[in-house]
């Protein structure tokens, strides 16, 4: 038991040894045709998951059995951290989280080792090799940078830091939800530098990528949704994005994993777009990597950055650049060898899917420009510098514009080529019907008028295309609708649903920010909120400032919320708890501020208090939209075309659509 | 890539994305680079400690070692000193000890020990384990002077000269580029006489 | 001109023409939404600029919020408190709450303008202020915390409530 940590320890090494076998061997043999060592992908997938699970595990136990002689436990932990928490706060810091990162890696690796009895040998050997690579280098980064296991000899009698923030069920579950998006476009990744490296993409083992590339976006979907619920409950300001570096740093792979799965469906049936495949999967992949250096390295300068350990953010930045260099490189040596696929007219799926990608790789690039380039600034002199939200929202909002409305034609239009009057003349009516809900919506805002007609007619016209999709399906040829098509229509419709959240929570929320006496009533939004005075609380390991406000709506009581104002007992950290009222179709948010009164007035609590209301409409719809985004991803993965077994006879077309 | 019904391209258009795209993937690096090397300068985003510059904060202290005799800033006027903040609780002092000893050992200047909000039986035994490499140890045992001193935590690190003035100050662990890469420097130019 | 020729020219063209605009507009956005940070130094010294002492630009004044500087009429939502970067001084007023870490002897960054000698704060954020903290931020804020020891200014205005 003394020496359990090293033991974890070990295993690292181990794995990292394996990780070597499993990407040298295949990737030679598949080269050379060498059964046996292409033979060693599988089994060397399985035991490296084996060993970084057991790491994992060690780490555990030493949480939960409180080793503060592990330096890693003894600054993330403490003795009064309840046991729930003790197992969570394994990835509450740096080192913890990327051995995290390593074990859903070593996962997918093995699910991957586990589930491609369609593919042929060979192909998984290279896929398995390319996802060995990927993990020698984070393997390596953990033994040689960040070693969860190190000791703090002799123990602390003591653990550091009690952290409020991470004993929050939301905040725990972002990191694990967001890492199995993040790591899993290492499939299609891999399966991209596997085929630049034979030298052709075969649009059958294409189709086997697919599901994976839908679950690894979905799971991304639910992450980025966790996090900016966590912000918009957690920090009192009521806001749900905030263009942080942070932020940007996972969303940046999601629009490219979006354009990702589209470009896929194109290649898998109809041989298009590879080109556009390979490198969109490596640039997800890239932008995953991206993300984690930038938020570990201390690079992006923002009021959060702190002084980062520079060896650290060099060893990733080498890998960083080896796995983007080198995959691009590749796709410059090999990609013209790609077969081109059929060609298309200008109006056609083809055409509306390559707008897609354009346009959502143009916001990509967009959100990367202004996330670096306060860096970039900084370099060349030109002074500290920071990028306001509205640069992104401005731009994005500009370029998604063009994809809402083009959205509803891609489902109703013909592969190759399509008379354009054909969809059009099916949507024109519902089009229509959007722009008259959008004026209607405008007449009726009680403010905000034309971001909420914006919301509505956005919102009206996806949903209402997509239906038309749906009727069209329904009422014709009398094919069943297939997996992948009811997780579009889900997906799509998600779009729509998350458009009304985001465009009206911007269009009609209120708030106000002003003192409180007990007694007093302000008048918002159509609530009425009345202070009732805050008293002292104390919780298991905080002393808490707990005020009563009492919501009523039309005269009638609604709900008494509790915003509190939270000292946590190590670190002295001071907390807002917001009281939230959550609604279908509002919120109602109040936090508290400080108190007003003298600061040696005993009755203090009695006195002035600053509070915040808010009243924010629709908000949930957001967080909503984006569940069924990430559900109509998870739907789409489970369409049995995807699982049938690979004809491995030369010359058999890919199926039509 | 795919392109609407026409002839292919032209094998020009494909190099020069290749040149292009080099230049932006080296560029990126180079900037990122930039940013990391940036980031190992401790404390780039903290803005200088408002005590450089100014005389040392008036303290009056117990020695750890002898709590019956204080001593104040006064008394350790007369050549140069550094005041290295540390606490048993601290895990990167730690860390930084054997550089600091190293550098200590040196004799190249006089180093004072500040031991911030620890329990004594703690600090004596810690120096006991790991050696105590400093000339005389302050006991600030409920971190009021620290305030005036602008000490945040653990560890920290001060440059006063001759006369009681504060020279330098560095936020967290010492390594050996810090010290031969700022505070030899800096203490080679303050006994040249400014 | 060949028909395949003139259509290419028209695609070129049309690129170049999108191209164009996107730079331009994210020039624009950018140059618009882009805000310099100054300390008080900097600010009286002249060196932000005359935009930015005059009080017509929009920036951010960084510093070290001033011992025994914070002050806030009883009742009142406005506060008052000066920033300081160790050589130079600016009062500050900003009405509102003041985010969660903010205390004197602890590095700010507040947004706003310049009215007459004092400075109108929009937006007030403290460093280590958590108006988002992400899973990988509040590991770095562990880190730091660590780094920085058990004692925070928190502390001691914790015990003194």
């Amino acid at each position: 038991m003394q020496a359990l940590p090293e033991l974890g320890q070990v295993a690292l090494v181990l794995a990292l040894l394996v990780a070597l076998l499993q990407a040298a061997l295949p990737l030679a043999g598949a080269q050379r045709g060498n059964a046996a060592w292409i033979a060693v992908a599988r089994p060397a997938a399985y035991v490296q998951l084996l060993l970084v699970a057991g790491a994992f595990a060690v780490l555990t136990t030493a949480f939960v059995a409180q080793d503060f002689s592990v330096r890693y436990v003894a600054e993330n932990s403490n003795s009064l951290l309840p046991l729930v928490y003790r197992y969570t706060a394994v990835w509450g810091a740096h080192e913890g989280s990327q051995l995290l990162w390593a074990l859903i890696l070593a996962g997918w690796t093995a699910a991957v080792a586990r589930f491609s009895r369609s593919l042929p040998d060979e192909v998984v050997a290279r896929v398995l090799g390319v996802m060995g690579l990927v993990s020698i280098g984070f393997l390596s980064f953990l033994i040689f940078t960040s070693n969860p296991f190190a000791r703090l000899l002799p123990a602390v009698a003591e653990g550091r830091d009690l952290n409020p923030l991470l004993q929050d069920p939301g905040m725990i579950a972002h990191p694990p939800i967001l890492y199995l998006g993040y790591v899993g476009f290492v499939v299609p990744f891999a399966f991209a530098v596997a085929a630049l490296v034979d030298g052709r993409m075969d649009a059958r083992w294409l189709r086997w990528t697919r599901p994976w590339t839908n679950i690894a976006w979905g799971f991304l979907t639910c992450g980025i949704a966790i996090g900016s619920w966590w912000a918009y409950y957690e920090l009192g300001w009521g806001g749900w994005w905030f263009w942080d570096p942070v932020e940007n740093a996972s969303f940046m792979p999601w629009l490219a994993g979006a354009a990702l799965l589209h470009s896929q469906a194109a290649t898998e049936k109809r041989g298009s777009f590879r080109g556009w495949t390979v490198l969109l999967a490596i640039a997800a992949f890239s932008l995953s990597l991206l993300g984690t250096f930038l938020v570990r390295s201390g690079v992006l300068t923002s009021v959060h950055a702190f002084a980062a350990d520079p060896a650290r953010g060099l060893f990733i930045l080498v890998f960083l650049a080896i796995v983007i260099g080198g995959s691009l490189l590749l796709y410059a040596l090999r990609a013209p060898r790609f077969e081109p696929g059929a060609p298309f007219a200008t109006s056609s799926r083809e055409t509306l899917l390559l707008a897609n990608n354009l346009l959502l790789v143009c916001a990509c690039g967009m959100v990367l420009l202004g996330t670096l380039y306060p860096l970039l600034a900084d370099a060349l002199d030109l002074g500290k510098i920071s990028v306001g939200p509205p640069y992104f929202g401005f731009l994005f909002v500009l370029l998604m514009a063009p994809l809402v409305l083009l959205l509803p034609f891609g489902p109703l239009t013909k592969w190759q080529r399509e008379t354009a009057s054909r969809p059009l003349a099916m949507l024109a009516p519902w089009l229509a019907l959007a722009l008259v809900l959008g004026a209607v919506a405008y007449f009726f805002a009680p403010q905000g008028p034309w971001k909420t007609a914006a919301g509505v007619a956005a919102s009206a016209w996806v949903a209402l295309g997509t239906l038309r999709f749906v009727w069209t399906r329904v009422r014709g040829s009398g094919r069943a609708f297939t997996a992948e098509m009811l997780g579009m229509v889900l997906a799509h419709a998600g779009i729509a649903v998350f458009l009304v959240g985001a465009l009206l929570v911007e269009a009609q929320q209120s708030q106000r920010e002003l003192a409180m006496k007990p007694g007093q009533t302000v008048e918002l939004g159509g609530y009425a909120f009345r202070f009732e005075g805050v008293d002292e609380a104390r919780g298991p390991n905080y002393l808490s400032d707990r005020g009563h406000v009492q919501v009523l709506r039309d005269g009638e009581p609604l709900v008494l919320l509790h915003p509190e104002k939270r000292a946590y007992a190590s670190g002295g950290q001071v907390m807002t708890e917001a009281g939230i009222h959550a609604g279908p179709f509002a919120d109602v948010y109040v936090a508290l501020g400080e108190p007003l009164g003298a600061a040696d007035d005993p009755d203090r609590a009695a006195g002035a208090w600053a509070v915040r209301v808010h009243v924010k409409p629709f908000v949930r719809w957001i967080w909503l939209g984006a569940a069924l985004m990430a559900l109509g991803g998870f739907v789409a993965a489970t369409d049995r075309r995807f699982r049938r077994r690979v004809a491995e006879r030369a010359g058999v077309a890919g199926e039509a659509a | 890539m795919n392109q609407p019904i026409e002839p292919a391209a032209p094998k020009r258009g494909p190099r020069l994305a290749v040149v292009v795209g080099a230049l932006c993937f080296i560029g990126f690096v180079a900037l990122l680079s930039y940013g990391v090397l940036q980031s190992g300068r401790g404390d780039r985003e903290a803005l200088p400690s408002p005590l450089i510059g100014k005389p040392a904060p008036q303290f009056s202290l117990p020695l750890l070692h002898e709590p019956g005799r204080n001593v104040s800033a006064k008394d350790l006027a007369g050549a140069p000193y550094v005041l290295n903040v540390w606490g048993s609780w601290c895990p990167e002092c730690r860390v930084e000890h054997p550089v600091l000893t190293r550098f200590a050992l040196s004799k190249r200047v006089r180093v004072v020990g500040y031991n911030l909000k620890d329990e004594p039986e703690d600090a004596l035994r810690w120096l006991e384990q790991f050696g105590n490499p400093y000339m005389l140890v302050l006991a600030d045992r409920d971190g009021r002077a620290a305030i005036d001193w602008g000490i945040y935590g653990a560890p920290e690190t001060f440059l006063v000269d001759a006369r009681g003035i504060v020279r330098w100050k560095h936020v967290g662990a010492l390594d050996d580029a810090v010290i031969d890469g700022q505070l030899v420097p800096l203490l080679r130019k303050l006994e040249a006489g400014r | 001109m060949n028909p395949v020729r003139k259509r290419r020219l028209w695609m070129v063209l049309a690129l170049l023409v999108a191209a164009a605009a996107a730079t331009a507009l994210v020039a624009l956005a950018l140059q618009r939404n882009v805000a310099y940070l100054y300390t008080p130094s900097e600010v009286l010294g002249g060196k932000a600029g005359e935009n930015v002492s005059s009080g017509q630009a929009k920036f951010r004044l960084g510093g070290m919020v001033a011992e025994r500087s914070f002050a806030r009429a009883e009742g009142s939502m406005q506060a008052s408190f000066r920033v300081t970067d160790g050589d130079a001084e600016l009062p500050v007023v900003y009405t509102g709450i003041l985010p969660d870490l903010f205390r004197e002897n602890q590095a700010v960054i507040a947004t706003g303008r310049m009215q007459g000698g004092t400075f109108v704060a929009e937006q007030v954020l403290a460093k280590h202020d958590e108006t988002y903290v992400p899973k990988e931020v509040a590991d770095k804020m562990g880190l730091a915390h660590q780094k920085h020891g058990v004692h925070t200014p928190a502390d001691t205005a914790a015990d003194a409530r």
